[in-house]
């Protein structure tokens, strides 16, 4: 057998703990990343402008400076600051949260904002609070449609872990990177670590599809089974919208 | 018609002296629910509503037609608070809708705390249905009055089965709204309004979205709900002999003014306007 696998088996355990520091990474900042979504989104959508503004600024800071410089300042700069040295993991999860959770605030100011304006409406005149409305009537509308974005969102964090090696970080990456340099087959490592990233991609995307699937379901709108398999969203194309909108004379 | 001095909005509109509207004692007798004091709505430089002024009685039933783009629909989004004043007062029950009185008697714009007691006495039907495609019809139905009303969830889906029964949709209740037609849906709707047993009813050309042959079905339900209960009733609508059946009061409206009030049997019989007559015409 080819040197590379041969050290890939023998490394087995730290193969799996690799997969398991990037699975880390992906989860926890893909969960952190989701709720700052919100918070940044629904704070986008404020009647203050004060909310407003201090969502925008965060949002544009995080979405303006590199993913790459939030790691190495989290990592190497902010210590020099406080004087504690945070983990690999941990600055990459904050990183990726921040990162990602200010991409996120678009999805979902995008995914209230498509929700027609009738609904908003129908709930003012059943006399339901601004809380209620947004909370029974238009996020369980907003949340189907957020999904497929949020879905590239994921794979893009997914893909952006691979930069916990450049703080030292046990990810896949990491040790797959040691394995190419004590064998020096850089070839099979690195079409290796392809085939890995897209295999997790694809199962996140498949996770994801069937997600979508039953959220749109619950709104009474029926997607076929071949759609769970593609990698790319088809954004409701397929789909007619429940409610038509109309207009005031 | 006799002037009711002890009638409750008499001292109230006179509080809001000072200002154009609110200045104008009622004149008519028996308890205005809706009055429209002075009311301006404008969108940008478009004048859309023109000092209208006019009274609806308790549990009476009124019917405002006219051509599109007169400020019909415009009056019942303002009575829903879906629109903001430009000008003017409306009063309902005596109180100011969208206004709420300061200390020193005039009045301010309303909170949307204080919007949403106002609300609490009237219910909106769309000419669109906008039921909740996220809940199934029960829920569409129960859920105002278990969030907003506070009503056990028993209690709510009961009476939500009731009204199912009254609409004839009794076997629907699990129903999601994609699967109903749109005489259905609007029959939903319309259940979902009178769960919250509003006193006021906005029927905002709830017929116009619908299949024509599902049109009769829920005119029979409308004038069912006008004949047995005590519901006040404002209706947008193109279907004149629905208006000519239900109403005690037509609203004749063109570009943002009555140009004629009257009985049914007056407007469709003996219009004395000629924009009146043009318009019945056009459309009978």
């Amino acid at each position: 057998m080819n040197t590379f696998f041969t050290a890939f088996f023998d490394n087995l355990p730290q193969v799996l703990s690799g997969l398991g520091v990037t699975a880390e990474a992906t989860v926890l900042g893909a969960v952190i990343a989701f709720a700052l979504s919100f918070v940044l989104g629904l704070m986008a959508g404020h009647r203050n402008i004060v909310v407003r503004g201090v969502s925008r600024t965060v949002v544009e800071f995080f979405r303006g400076t590199s993913l790459y410089v939030q790691l190495f300042w989290l990592y190497y700069a902010l210590p020099l600051l406080t004087g504690y040295q945070l983990s690999a993991l941990f600055c990459g999860v904050v990183a990726f949260a921040l990162n990602f959770g200010a991409y996120g605030s678009e999805v979902v100011r995008g995914g209230i904002n498509a929700v027609p304006r009738a609904q908003w409406e129908a709930a003012v005149a059943l006399n339901l609070s601004p809380y209620q409305r947004m909370r029974r009537v238009i996020l369980p509308q907003a949340l189907a449609q957020m999904i497929p974005p949020f879905t590239n969102l994921l794979i893009q964090l997914l893909k952006a872990t691979p930069l916990l090696w450049l703080i030292s970080a046990a990810d896949l990456m990491t040790v797959i990177q040691q394995l190419r340099d004590r064998t020096g087959e850089s070839l099979i490592a690195y079409v290796t670590l392809l085939v890995c990233y897209f295999i997790i991609a694809y199962i996140l995307t498949l996770l994801m599809n069937l997600l979508e699937r039953s959220a749109k379901a619950r709104l009474g709108q029926y997607t076929g089974t071949r759609g769970l398999f593609r990698t790319r969203s088809a954004a409701g194309a397929e789909t007619v919208p429940v409610v038509p909108t109309g207009g005031a004379s | 018609m006799a002037t009711d001095p002890l009638h409750k909005t008499t001292a109230e509109s006179t509080a809001g002296a000072g200002r154009p509207a609110g200045t104008v004692p009622h004149q008519k007798s028996g308890t205005p629910i809706v009055h429209f004091d002075q009311v301006e709505k404008r969108y940008g430089d478009h004048l859309v509503l023109d000092k209208l002024d006019f009274e609806v009685k308790r549990g009476e039933h009124v019917t405002l037609i006219g051509p599109s783009g007169s400020g019909k629909t415009t009056i019942l989004r303002l009575l829903m608070t879906l629109e903001r004043l430009s000008g003017g007062v409306i009063w309902v029950d005596g109180e100011p809708l969208s206004h709420t009185r300061k200390p020193d008697g005039s009045l301010r714009a309303a909170t949307e705390k204080e919007l949403r007691e106002s609300r609490r006495k009237i219910g909106m039907v769309f000419q669109q249905f906008n039921l909740f495609p996220n809940m199934n019809v029960l829920r569409n139905i129960t859920e105002a009055p278990i969030t907003v009303l506070g009503v056990e969830r028993a209690e709510a889906e009961s009476r939500a089965r009731e009204l199912l029964e009254l609409v004839g949709l009794g076997d629907k209740v699990n129903a999601h709204p994609t699967q109903l037609s749109g005489g259905q849906q609007q029959r939903v709707a319309i259940a979902r309004a009178l769960a919250m047993r509003p006193e006021i009813l906005l029927l905002d050309e709830v017929t116009s979205a619908l299949d024509p042959e599902l049109v009769a079905g829920v005119l029979d339900l409308l004038r069912q709900i006008a004949h047995d209960t005590d519901i006040t009733m404002l209706c947008v609508t193109h279907e004149m002999n629905f208006a000519r059946d239900v109403s005690d009061q037509v609203l004749m409206f063109d570009s943002g003014r009555i140009v004629e009030q009257g009985t049914p049997e007056k407007i469709f019989t003996d219009p004395e306007h000629k924009r009146t007559r043009e318009f019945l015409n056009a459309v009978l």
